[in-house]
């Protein structure tokens, strides 16, 4: 039921938001606060999740409703949460509640805030509801939910090219939804049931091997346009690059989550023959990302632009420890996708907050010297580079590391040189990572300010910036020195996921 | 020999005959034409509420043959009342309802007629409701010609207009061409069974001769080909945008909805009663006339300007997607057919809301409305703005238009249930393009107009009426989608 809750706050407050402006938060203050009061409670309910859940038994489903929609068709309202999807639906509830908290302080240009609200409170339902749905009917109505309102929040909000990143962003995605659709219908079909539970216990008994390569193709493809996994990402740069910065947190922070979340919680245990036939592609085309990734960013020259940039790299590894078939990999999957969320997240906080001061992305206009000019921010985006780009004692550094590690020894049926092959390109990647990382830091926070008279300018970071970049920072640090903290969680389902006992 | 004949299961048909003949002799007696739209409703809400009652009672045939002709073989009833029919029947009245409610001002701004109008109307909406029922091969096809034959005038009953008149001939000559075509379909069909009756040719098809094997074949295709002009499939497809465009557009949506729900109707009947063990003959021609529809429907829709002929292309798509679950052939039929009911159900409410819109917008006599008139609509109009965006995004199946997401599932679900993942795939790429346009339309709606802002005619209450009432039902469904897709699996 606390799932429900959870999905009920944001849904109801969004159609709270449809009564006439004159008869309730006339105003854009009482709107924002009221933003911050419903994420916040839902962070809370979310919080309460956190205690109600028994981490001892963290690989069965807990906190479920299952209840019947349509016997006929044997659609259930089946929600509930394990040790792989637990952390994310923290994640969602906390970037929404700090991007409702920017948000009052720095709307973003186009005003209607109160139209904005209430897409950012749909989009949390959606991602909640993805994150949650247990049946692959629901888990598919919640994934297309998040579709409309991010493409309204980049069309409405966006910058100069915004148009052309919304609708390439919808139609990627929704092509992706369709081959996601079919694949998981035709394993459904075959496996005769819809509950991802007891497909992921059944673990593709009875499906014949064809239908699960075909199945386990087509969801690869599906969520690969999400996750994103290169070719199939260039709608990424554009998306990320134009939507307003509350967008651009919850697309890299969530949304291609929702991606790696559906590979790992659908498509791997729904038709793991399916998934040993395909991993050296899967993994090909990870470590392909993330060296493209790596490379592109080497060239960009617009700040938020090569954060999207560095997001393909990093959604490469996460890809690559699905591709391994491995506890270890899927583990580091998981992991790499949390620490993504906090990085990437507080990142493109940043990038909104040094696009606020500098009236520009544009790295060569925004000069040098930014440590001096504006040393806090600096300073904040300095730790974010340098945990982005897998320091260790970071939370960066474990999910990239142990991608590579799952690598050298993948799973009994996947082809081992091939691996290795791709852990060392995928180590290659890491030091293209730093490279281009320290690269930009080099080029905007050291160095000389391009214009000594734009330093006075520049103001302080505020209560609300800082209100939105200090859990990341803490959650990061903390993630990254006590990796046990997450890993504990998600590794009993992890094993499971492969036969194990949980 | 004398045949019972059960009134109570006909009385939906009867009562629309009935009302055709009130209407046209009202309209010599001089009745004030705005009656005429509102007898026709009202014969209409009462077929309706037959139906309903006919829902809730228990199953009832009518035209069997009789026990001393019937030899050994099944039953054989002409008019079944059954879930299945009662269902489209309910569809088919609701829908005429709403066209009704339509065509009140456009019968009066483009000077139509209004007693042959509503007369016309009624009479395919009788062959409508019976052809849902039919269940032998005769029947069937003296009830789609009665649904076509009122639908040619309808057309064409704008006067002094060329591309009425044009549309009119296009679709009479598409229309008995491929009756002609579908009647000797029915006669090879005829001629290596030697029955009529669905149920007996389902039979004898299933004991037939290897050697007459090719004939049914070759009747299966031909019944096929005229069922696909009726519901616009490809290569049968071309006089719908012109027709829709040339006629009055309440016609149009009767063309888009009615008449396509009945032609399904009519398909499914003829597949799934009568010649099931040819799936593996028409199965594949069904997939490929579903996935040439429904690509072919929306390359062509992303290139349309006006509003009219965008639904027209569109339409042609949406139908490749209803002929989709089908192509399963013999296996897994009843789930590919309840599919296929559902998605024309749900189709129903949301292409009907659209055109509601359409004609709210429209004036008469100028040039079909382009899409930049609806630019706007959505500040000058706000319920028909919204309700218009809501059922775009319907039709292209994203939420919030949950109606239109389940159809999608429910086809795709089918598709694959039946072993055409291809054709699972080809939809996937075919919602994208449909997405496409269907958004840059309803965004659109919400951009503020160049143009200064005219005066726009107020579409009048029964415009709004239609409107509001789909606007409900899209609503409705989207919240609950499993009132129609249980109705849809329980036929």
């Amino acid at each position: 039921m606390i799932f429900l809750l959870m999905m009920a706050i944001p849904a109801c407050a969004a159609l709270a938001l449809l009564v006439p402006k004159a008869r309730f938060l006339p105003d854009d203050a009482s709107l924002g606060r009221f933003g911050i009061l419903v994420s916040g409670a839902t962070l809370l309910v979310g919080l309460s999740a956190l205690t109600a859940f028994d981490f001892s038994r963290a690989s069965r489903a807990q906190l479920a409703v299952d209840r019947v929609w349509e016997p006929s068709l044997d659609l259930r309202f089946h929600l509930g949460v394990d040790g792989i999807s637990l952390p994310l639906v923290v994640l969602t509830a906390l970037l929404t509640f700090l991007c409702l908290l920017y948000t009052y302080r720095h709307p973003p240009a186009g005003g209607r805030l109160r139209l904005f609200t209430a897409l950012l409170l749909v989009l949390e339902t959606g991602m909640l509801g993805t994150f949650t749905a247990l049946d692959l009917i629901l888990f598919f109505v919640f994934f297309e939910v998040v579709l409309i309102p991010m493409f309204a929040v980049i069309l409405l909000w966006g910058g100069p090219g915004r148009r052309a990143a919304a609708t390439k962003f919808i139609l990627y995605t929704l092509l992706g939804s369709g081959l996601l659709l079919a694949g998981m219908l035709l394993v459904a079909v075959n496996a005769g049931t819809l509950d991802m539970t007891e497909l992921a216990r059944r673990h593709g008994a009875g499906v014949p091997h064809g239908v699960q390569v075909t199945g386990f193709l087509l969801m690869m493809l599906g969520f690969g346009v999400k996750a994103p996994m290169w070719p199939l990402h260039t709608w990424l740069p554009d998306a990320h690059t134009e939507a307003p910065t509350a967008g651009s947190v919850l697309l890299a922070g969530v949304l291609l989550k929702m991606g790696t979340y559906g590979l790992v919680r659908v498509a791997v245990p729904s038709a793991p023959d399916g998934a040993r036939s395909c991993a050296a592609a899967l993994g090909l085309l990870a470590v392909v990302g993330i060296v493209y990734g790596a490379l592109a960013c080497l060239a960009q020259t617009d700040l938020k632009r090569m954060i999207a940039y560095s997001s393909v790299g990093h959604m490469g590894f996460v890809l690559l420890g699905i591709a391994t078939l491995t506890p270890v990999g899927v583990n580091a999957a998981l992991f790499g996708n949390i620490a993504h969320g906090l990085i990437t997240g507080l990142l493109f906080f940043l990038a909104g907050s040094v696009k606020d001061r500098y009236g520009t992305g544009d790295l060569a206009r925004i000069g040098g010297g930014m440590l001096g000019t504006a040393p806090r921010l600096a300073s904040f985006l300095t730790f974010a580079a340098v945990a982005s780009l897998g320091l260790p004692g970071l939370a960066g550094f474990w999910g990239e590391m142990l991608a590579l590690l799952g690598a050298y020894r993948p799973d009994a049926a996947l082809s081992r040189p091939a691996f290795v092959t791709f852990m060392a390109v995928g180590g290659l990647g890491a030091v293209l990572t730093a490279a281009y990382f320290l690269r930009l830091l080099a080029k905007i926070t050291h160095g000389r300010p391009r214009d000594s008279s734009d330093a006075a300018v520049l103001t302080a970071p505020t209560v609300y910036e800082y209100a939105a970049w200090v859990p990341l920072v803490a959650l990061t640090l903390l993630v990254g020195l006590w990796p046990k903290t997450l890993l504990a969680v998600t590794s009993g389902p992890v094993r499971a996921l492969f036969g194990g006992i949980g | 020999m004398i045949q019972g004949i059960d009134y109570a299961a006909i009385l939906p048909p009867v009562l629309c005959a009935v009302a055709a003949l009130v209407v046209l002799l009202a309209d010599a007696f001089d009745v004030p034409r705005r009656w005429l739209g509102v007898l026709t409703c009202g014969f209409l809400t009462a077929a309706l509420v037959a139906t309903g009652v006919l829902a809730a009672g228990e199953r009832r045939t009518t035209f069997c043959v009789p026990s001393g002709l019937r030899g050994t073989g099944p039953r054989s009833c002409s008019y079944v009342a059954d879930d299945f029919a009662l269902l489209f029947q309910g569809l088919v009245l609701a829908a005429a309802v709403i066209v009704v409610l339509l065509s009140l001002r456009t019968v009066d701004t483009d000077d139509l007629p209004a007693g042959e109008y509503h007369f016309l109307l009624l009479a395919a909406v009788t062959g409508a409701l019976a052809l849902v029922a039919a269940r032998d091969l005769v029947t069937l096809v003296v009830a789609l010609e009665t649904l076509s034959l009122p639908v040619f005038a309808l057309v064409g009953l704008r006067r002094r207009d060329d591309l009425a008149a044009e549309a009119a001939l296009k679709l009479f000559l598409v229309s008995v061409v491929s009756t002609a075509v579908m009647l000797f379909g029915v006669s090879l069909l005829y001629g290596v069974t030697g029955a009529m009756h669905l149920d007996r040719l389902s039979a004898g098809l299933r004991t037939l001769p290897a050697d007459l094997e090719p004939v049914a074949s070759a009747g299966a295709v031909l019944v096929l080909a005229g069922f696909a002009f009726k519901v616009a499939a490809v290569p049968f497809h071309f006089w719908a945008p012109d027709v829709y465009q040339g006629a009055p557009l309440p016609v149009a949506a009767f063309l888009s909805v009615v008449s396509k729900a009945a032609g399904f109707a009519g398909l499914a009947i003829v597949v799934g009663f009568g010649m099931p063990s040819l799936g593996d003959v028409w199965g594949p021609v069904i997939a490929v006339l579903a996935a040439v529809t429904m690509t072919l429907g929306n390359l062509m829709a992303l290139r349309q300007g006006t509003a009219i002929r965008l639904l027209a292309w569109s339409s042609v798509a949406q139908s490749g997607y209803m002929l989709a679950p089908l192509a399963v052939g013999e296996r897994r039929l009843s789930e590919a057919v309840a599919a296929t009911v559902a998605y024309v159900a749900l189709y129903a409410v949301m292409n009907l809301g659209a055109f509601a819109v359409v004609v709210a917008v429209q004036r008469s006599g100028e040039e079909p409305v382009a899409l930049d008139g609806f630019r706007g609509l959505a500040r000058r109009d706000p319920l028909a703005g919204t309700a218009l965006a809501f059922f775009l995004i319907c039709l292209a199946g994203l939420p919030p238009g949950v109606m239109g997401l389940f159809a999608k599932v429910v086809v795709f679900r089918a598709a694959v249930a039946g072993d055409v993942t291809w054709l699972a795939v080809v939809m996937a790429a075919n919602t994208v393009i449909g997405l496409y346009y269907y958004l840059a339309w309803a965004v659109r709606v919400f951009v503020p107009s160049d143009a200064p802002e005219e005066g726009t005619a107020r579409p009048g209450f029964a415009v709004r009426a239609a409107i509001a009432a789909t606007a409900a039902g899209a609503v409705v469904l989207s919240v609950a989608p499993q009132l129609v897709l249980s109705a849809a699996a329980a036929t």
